[in-house]
């Protein structure tokens, strides 16, 4: 692996676990119930975490480079990776960017999106890069709670009420197109784990898995939907106008 | 005369009809999860403490809530929940007789021995 590319690769996965992160923080005060509002803010948080873990060891490598021509603002740090990349500078898969909708749709998102970073990190905690390894060892004990607390709620969702069924099948009909994307450029053994796990999860909701179709993709181009921008808007705004404020 | 008013947030273009974050003013009436109550055990060896209640749909989405509510600041290493409606509480009417015949009998209390320092904790 290029340096290039490896720190791309770093981008990757902290782009996916900030914006992810973001979308869960957009129901602090907003959740249906004030212990499940309490339940995905502190999901919104393990991200937020990760994305740090994952900008600090990029901003690291890039500056150990110390070369213009990356394209990075030098020095770099976790904030100016976060707060100074415009869209088509971001890597995270389309699934993440997409709007909350309602609960169906956020957890379903978040159950097809953590069961891949699940069986993702729990790949690369065999990493030889040991910074990334032990990385992807601290969030996979996020994860996992993630992939159950999520993995639940698409089960009493489905095997619940005819409304809350008819809600997680049109999560399941919006959100399809964008899961194919998650698996690209990784071993097929993540995406056969996905499925199984799916399987299995859909099996207990009484769910059906849909037909194979198009997959959307784009994301790790730079290749966004409409949706990143607004998320940058309100993400980037305060840096942006008042550069290296703080707290 | 009622009123509904849909309050939209950032992230809910397009989405109202989805229901996100909907907070209408429609009063239905809605039905609520039961009441759990949560105890939670801080360290190996100590007891489990009533920590707070919580609502949930069931057991298991009572021990995550609590998991969530109550040891996200590492307050925990075991969670109990019972739900509520099987706790059976004093009535406080019976307050007077239950609890005040204790008050004058100040011989039950190990008060009148004399303890060596090194004794600690108790």
């Amino acid at each position: 692996m290029t340096t290039l590319n490896k720190i791309n690769y770093l981008l990757h996965l902290a782009d996916n676990a900030l914006i992810i992160g973001h979308r869960c923080s957009e129901w602090c005060g907003h959740g249906p119930v004030l212990e499940q509002d309490i339940a995905i803010s502190n999901i919104a948080l393990d991200y937020i975490g990760q994305a740090r873990n994952f900008y600090q060891y990029a901003a690291e490598i890039i500056n150990s480079e110390n070369d213009p021509s990356l394209g990075f603002v030098l020095p770099a740090t976790e904030d100016s990776l976060a707060y100074l990349r415009d869209t088509p500078d971001f890597k995270n898969n389309l699934i993440v960017e997409l709007p909350n909708g309602d609960w169906a749709v956020t957890t379903l998102r978040l159950f097809l999106f953590s069961t891949y970073q699940f069986y993702l990190y729990n790949q690369l905690v065999n990493d030889a890069d040991t910074q990334l390894s032990a990385i992807a060892e601290k969030s996979l004990k996020e994860v996992t709670y993630h992939l159950r607390w999520s993995g639940d709620w698409v089960i009493r969702l489905g095997d619940g009420t005819e409304e809350s069924k008819l809600k997680i099948e049109k999560a399941i009909e919006y959100l399809w197109p964008y899961t194919g994307e998650m698996f690209i450029n990784n071993d097929d053994s993540i995406s056969s784990d996905w499925n199984k796990k799916l399987s299995s999860i859909f099996h207990d909701a009484t769910l059906t898995i849909p037909a194979k179709s198009w997959m959307q993709e784009g994301g790790l181009k730079g290749i966004h939907t409409e949706h990143l921008g607004y998320i940058l808007a309100e993400m980037q705004y305060l840096q942006r106008a008042y550069p290296n404020s703080e707290w | 005369m009622s009123y509904s008013i849909i309050k939209l947030y950032y992230g809910d273009y397009g989405e109202a009809k989805n229901g996100a974050a909907d907070i209408s003013t429609n009063n239905t009436p809605k039905e609520e999860w039961p009441l759990w109550e949560i105890f939670i055990r801080s360290k190996q060896g100590l007891d489990h403490k009533h920590a707070g209640s919580l609502h949930a749909a069931d057991a298991a989405m009572a021990i995550e809530n609590a998991r969530d509510v109550y040891t996200r600041r590492m307050e925990g290493v075991s969670i109990w929940a019972v739900e509520s409606k099987y706790i059976h509480a004093s009535v406080p009417e019976e307050a007077g007789s239950l609890y005040d015949p204790a008050n004058d009998k100040a011989y039950r209390h190990p008060t009148f021995y004399d303890l060596p320092d090194e004794v600690k904790y108790m």
